[in-house]
């Protein structure tokens, strides 16, 4: 029996030992790695810090918030602005005043506080059927306008994408109004909310649906994919609200952790994504648009041409962020 | 001299239930004892109380001399130096019969593990099958094996429960005089459990009869056969006859075949009334017109035959089984009953 | 038993029971803390559908596996036909197909842009889906259908061996007596398999219940969905608890139905078996209908799905082969490993302790350890994060008190927490399979080392472990492939960044592209049809 106690121990302090080994920044995402790998690569080049990137679907608050003050994490990226707002609300994050930040980085993008900055911006756009529908004058109200009844597509309404939008139609309208149109959304379905975004594209293509709720993105990635760039030219990207508020804009983003064990280098990093080269990055690869002022979106992007975003305060949409995940759950939205 | 093996008022639960009783047992350094009992009378129970497989609440248990179980005292199965015979041979399956035999010698150097091996195959004569494993061999020979595996171990006492029952009855008998020899030839002391008095009267020394947790009693073979104390050793030992008896003094009794007299004293107070116990073989039978029998069952058996007598008396009618060998006598008959000369045994009725 | 027996052996017994049952308690007392209302809201909106969902699910995949099984093991019982012999074990392939592979594999088939309807539309000219109807397979029913395909075979297997042991004279008198071929079936075989079929569909429905993978492929959310959500997503951990009490609550009455299906069984068991000659002979008709069905239902629950996943693999080869794969086959090999050895570890030295015990108590640790099976994998991920969480703190803060460098997360942070998990999963496979090596064992051998001067350790070195060995090796075989396999605790308990190949899979399933992944999933399945084989030889050496 001594024996295995003692490789019991061993073990557990060649893992513990691993576990706690460098002095490289770690940083927890919910960005895809492939997207945000390519900068950090440079950021080591240029700096000499090393990084370690951890990918997660899900649950890293959950994650941040059971080890404490023994994460690892210094900085954690969100492709979404609920999971930001999460984050700051669970008491998971440390404030950074920073004057290279703030110029980089303009003042509706990043909380007073110096809680989040966001890092790229994406509008919630509406994909129409090319030979179908067209380009469309349309806004998100009208989803919910019976003439499109068993036409419209969308991934899972708990989604950070889809609760984001639900948050901002009870910010424009109100609780009771926002939970009519989202049952007249409901109603209107060509199938169970399911699939990621592409798949909604993809589905419209088949002819399921005519409308499909997608990132901006998406679009720009799909036509750069062999396999899925017929996927998008069957669509036309429509930018909804033109005539009233403007389209809903949600934005990935960062946090220094509150425990990060290497704060220094963890907002020497954060400048880094937030200067132009990362911007330009974020802007090239991944199809997004740059919150830096003066770095210009993509090529492809721009050709889609200039839209008016929501001006609601970004903050604004994490106030009805809880209320807009239990009316999705009171109109059964997903079921 | 201390006995080998010394059980005093032993008490053991199993399950919630007394199974000994205040068992009282001693054994001579060689002697071979039977323990003789129906099934579920807890001869095993007391096997494993001996072997330290199971615990008593009270009495005492000594080996040699040497208290294993009594009041806060318990020595180890490992530590108490027995060898332990079963039912099913128990042979290691994955272990050659080599192997199996030297399993308890393990101290030994490799030279002394040879002789000791060589010696055993040649005592249980199975000299040439030391690499064979266990499903290779016959019953018989699987027996053999257990038992040189438990003498290898050189114990001072040796445990059998039931070795016969698995082994065909046409060489049990020979089998079980090898075996008793072989002991006899090594001076082991051996407890020997079993429900057939058959195997107990060819293989022990001395029997102990057992019933409900208590030793009824406890001789030679020959003593508890002629002269048991009570019917439960009588019946236990084999079939007979209960007559009602009355002493008229202190060599005669009377009964409804008659007087009897009995060739050692009584030793009965001469009011004494109860029943005497005949076998079968110490009644004889003549063909007698005015006798006081009447045959009502005749059963042919080769050398000797079964007759069912009915014997008539003032009020009842008593039935007797009488082994004879009169081959003439036929159903319907009347006959005379009388006994042959031998030491009567009485029991209160 | 060994009186005097060490109480070290003992209390080792009961440490280690303690430690494999400590998530269970963790679970329970998790889920008696108030949490905020959220599991209020939940119950004032979807838990009811969530729960509905759950009991339809494992009604209409305890029916659907009870009607596929039934037939074949009747079939292959007390039948004789053409290819019956390749059949039998055959029959078993579909338990190596994770459900979610099969879902993944059928809706590409069978959804609106699959070859399916697409040719369907081609034939009849119809151009959009309100020209016709066709059944949508991310639906509950699909998610019953797929589960039934794969689950099958454990009431198959279970069915088959209580046909195969019913006495023939049984039927015979049945026959004399006037019954035909079908009312000796009604009124005879089947009451007589019916303890035998109430385990397996007992069986079939803790593993429904334990499902994560398929119904969140599909989008059907159940209560073990609502558990990852509820943690994850609301970020809620005592309502996840909650949630998964009620889980529980479900699993524990099947083990219910199984421990009492399994008491009467013994009524029911003969020793003789049915001969070759016994069997009925098929004519040429009959033989057409057995064996297309038994063909169609192993096309569809194995081979299809199967033959797809080579064509993914060999289509996307070069997005599949690479340094990953390697990388992932070594996590999960590695992780498997080391998860079967501890695991018969574990049960040989409970097993040992309440075979030697004289203490009728000492049951209780194996008992406990067995406990561990009934949690499914989203749930147990909880059970075990939240001790393990609380131990790394304390190691930590000890470590601070010594004034030592504290080692950080080193069991939630680590394959510590995986590797745990895995063991209180899986220890009862391990433990039931020495269970029953040791039964083999007579007791006499036990008795005859320890009268022979051997120790307690010398009795398990030298006479118990030689003869479990084949038992050790089955539960070991056994724990390997479903650690293998298991995708919900792995999801959940994997340290960040850390992907086995069943996390790679789902990934890949969740992310509609399997064909990416279906190198990762052939070796999944591969691996799974090994103890099938040996248990197939078993059989086989059986009969």
């Amino acid at each position: 029996m001594k024996w295995v106690t003692c490789a019991a121990i061993v073990g557990l302090m060649s893992v513990g030992h691993s576990a706690n080994a460098d002095d490289k920044l770690t940083v927890y995402s919910y960005r895809q790695a492939f997207l945000v790998e390519p900068i950090l690569t440079r950021f080591t080049e240029e700096t000499g810090i090393g990084v370690n990137l951890v990918f997660a679907k899900d649950g890293i608050a959950e994650r941040l918030a059971r080890e404490g003050r023994l994460s690892p994490a210094d900085l954690v990226l969100t492709s979404d602005f609920s999971r930001l707002v999460e984050l700051v609300d669970k008491d998971l994050t440390s404030p950074v005043k920073n004057t290279q930040l703030e110029s980089n980085i303009p003042a509706q993008y990043r909380d007073p506080d110096g809680q989040w900055y966001a890092l790229t911006m994406r509008v919630r756009n509406l994909y129409t059927a090319k030979d179908r529908l067209g380009p469309q004058q349309i806004t998100y109200e009208e989803l919910a306008d019976p003439k499109y009844k068993g036409k419209i597509c969308t991934r899972s309404g708990k989604h950070p994408y889809n609760i984001a939008l639900v948050a901002s139609m009870i910010a424009h309208h109100g609780e009771a109004e926002a939970k009519t149109w989202l049952t007249g959304v409901k109603s209107n379905l060509a199938r169970k909310p399911q699939g990621n975004d592409r798949a909604q594209v993809k589905a419209v293509k088949e002819g399921l649906c005519d409308i499909a709720i997608g990132n901006s993105y998406y679009y720009g990635n799909m036509m750069q994919d062999p396999e899925q760039k017929s996927w998008a030219e069957a669509v036309t990207i429509n930018f909804p609200n033109q005539a009233d508020r403007g389209a809903h804009v949600n934005v990935s983003g960062m946090v220094l952790t509150r425990h990060a064990p290497n704060k220094a280098n963890a907002i020497k990093l954060m400048e880094f994504l937030s200067a132009d080269v990362a911007q330009k990055a974020y802007a090239d690869v991944n199809m997004e648009y740059p919150v830096k002022a003066d770095v210009a979106p993509s090529t492809l992007v721009a050709s889609w041409g200039e839209f008016k975003s929501d001006q609601l305060p970004i903050f604004k949409l994490a106030e009805y962020h809880q209320a807009a995940v239990k009316l999705l759950d009171e109109v059964q939205f997903d079921l | 001299m201390t006995n080998t093996l010394k059980l005093m008022q032993v008490h053991s639960d199993y399950q919630g239930q007394q199974v000994l009783k205040g068992l009282s047992l001693a054994l001579e350094q060689g002697e071979i004892l039977a323990l003789l009992g129906p099934s579920g009378c807890g001869k095993t129970t007391l096997l494993r109380a001996v072997a330290g497989l199971q615990a008593i609440s009270q009495g005492e248990i000594q080996i040699n001399g040497r208290v294993v179980s009594g009041d806060s005292q318990f020595v180890p199965s490992e530590q108490r130096g027995i060898g332990m015979i079963f039912q099913d041979y128990a042979l290691f399956p994955h272990l050659t019969v080599a192997e199996n035999i030297l399993f308890g010698v393990d101290k030994l150097s490799a030279g002394e593990r040879q002789v000791r091996l060589d010696e055993m195959l040649t005592l249980v004569k199975l000299e040439g099958l030391a690499q064979r494993y266990p499903h290779e061999l016959s019953g018989g020979q699987q027996q053999r094996v257990s038992i040189a595996r438990a003498l290898a171990y050189e114990p001072q006492l040796l445990l059998l429960d039931e070795p016969f029952s698995n082994i065909d009855a046409q060489v049990r008998y020979e089998m079980m005089a090898e075996i008793r020899s072989i002991l006899k030839q090594r001076n082991v002391s051996a407890v020997f459990v079993t429900h057939s008095k058959d195997e107990a009267f060819v293989f022990a020394d001395t029997l102990a009869i057992f019933n409900q947790g208590i030793i009824v009693q406890h001789g030679s073979a020959e003593a508890l056969y002629a002269a048991p104390n009570s019917r439960y050793v009588a019946d236990f030992l084999g079939s007979g006859n209960y007559l009602p008896a009355a002493v008229l003094d202190g060599h005669r009794v009377a009964t409804p075949i008659g007087h009897l007299t009995s060739l050692t004293p009584l030793g009965l107070p001469s009011e004494f009334s109860g029943t005497v116990f005949l076998r079968p073989q110490q009644l004889t039978l003549s063909a007698d017109e005015q006798g006081v029998g009447t045959i009502t069952e005749r059963r042919f058996l080769g050398a000797f035959c079964h007759y069912w007598v009915k014997i008539e008396a003032a009020s009842h009618a008593y039935y007797v089984e009488v082994r004879s060998q009169m081959m003439q006598l036929t159903i319907g008959q009347k006959v005379g009953v009388t006994t042959e000369p031998h030491s009567l045994v009485l029991f209160e009725s | 038993m060994i009186l005097g027996l060490a109480r070290s052996w003992s209390l080792a017994g009961y440490a280690v029971a303690t430690l494999l049952v400590l998530p269970l308690v963790a679970l329970i007392l998790q889920a008696l803390q108030p949490d905020e209302a959220v599991f209020g809201h939940l119950m004032a909106t979807v838990l009811p559908t969530y729960i509905i969902n759950s009991l339809l699910l494992i009604f209409w995949v305890s029916l659907g596996a009870l009607l596929l099984a039934l037939p074949c093991a009747w079939l292959m019982a007390r039948c004789e036909f053409v290819g019956r012999r390749y059949l039998q074990w055959a029959l078993l392939l579909p338990l190596a197909m994770p459900g979610y592979i099969v879902a993944y594999v059928y809706t590409d088939l069978l959804d609106y842009a699959g070859p399916v309807q697409r040719s369907l539309r081609s034939i009849f000219g119809w151009n959009s889906p309100q020209d016709y109807f066709f059944p949508d397979i991310r639906t509950l029913g699909g998610a019953a259908c797929m589960l039934s395909l794969v689950l099958f075979p454990y009431i198959y297997l279970l069915a088959r061996t209580a046909f195969m042991e019913q006495s023939l004279s049984l039927a015979h008198a049945s026959r004399i007596m006037g019954c035909s071929p079908w009312q000796s079936f009604w009124r005879l075989s089947l009451p007589m398999a019916r303890p035998a079929l109430a385990v397996g569909v007992a069986l079939v429905a803790m593993e429904t219940a334990a499902d994560f993978a398929t119904v969140n492929y599909f989008a059907v959310p159940t209560l073990t969905t609502a558990v990852y959500d509820t943690w994850l997503g609301y970020g809620n951990l005592t309502a996840a608890a909650k949630l998964s009490a009620i889980i529980l609550l479900v699993v524990f009455c099947l083990i219910g139905l199984e421990r009492f299906a399994r008491r009467k069984q013994q009524l029911f068991q003969k020793q003789s078996r049915i001969q070759a000659s016994d069997l009925y002979r098929l004519s040429t008709a009959q033989t057409t209908v057995a064996l297309s069905f038994c063909v169609a239902l192993l096309l569809l629950a194995f081979l299809l799905p199967f033959g797809i996943l080579i064509s993914y693999a060999i289509g996307y080869f070069e997005q599949s082969w690479d340094g990953r794969f390697w990388q992932l086959s070594l996590n999960s090999l590695s992780l498997a490993l080391i998860t079967s050895l501890i695991c018969c570890l574990i049960a040989l030295l409970l097993m040992f302790v309440r075979r030697i015990s004289p203490r009728p108590s000492d049951v209780l640790p194996s008992r406990l350890a067995s406990t561990g099976y009934a949690l499914p994998g989203t749930v147990l991920a909880i059970g075990v994060l939240v001790p393990l969480t609380m131990l790394d703190f304390a190691i930590n803060d000890l470590a601070d008190l010594l004034g030592l460098n504290g080692p950080g997360l080193i069991l939630t942070g680590s394959v510590v927490a995986l590797i745990f998990a895995f063991c209180v999963r899986f220890v009862a496979i391990a433990i039931g399979s020495v269970e029953s090596s040791y039964k083999r064992i007579s007791p006499s051998l036990d008795m005859v080392s320890l009268t022979m001067g051997q120790s307690p350790r010398q009795l398990l070195q030298r006479v118990h472990l030689p003869l479990l060995g084949k038992g050790l090796f089955a539960g070991a075989l056994l724990v390997f492939i479903e650690s293998m396999k298991e995708l919900p605790a792995a999801l959940l308990l994997r340290p960040i960044g850390f992907e086995n190949l069943a996390t790679y899979v789902f990934q890949f399933v969740s992310d509609e592209k399997l064909e990416h992944g279906a190198l990762a999933a052939i070796v999944i399945v591969l691996v799974g049809l090994v103890p099938l084989i040996y248990l197939n030889r078993s059989l086989e050496h059986h009969s």
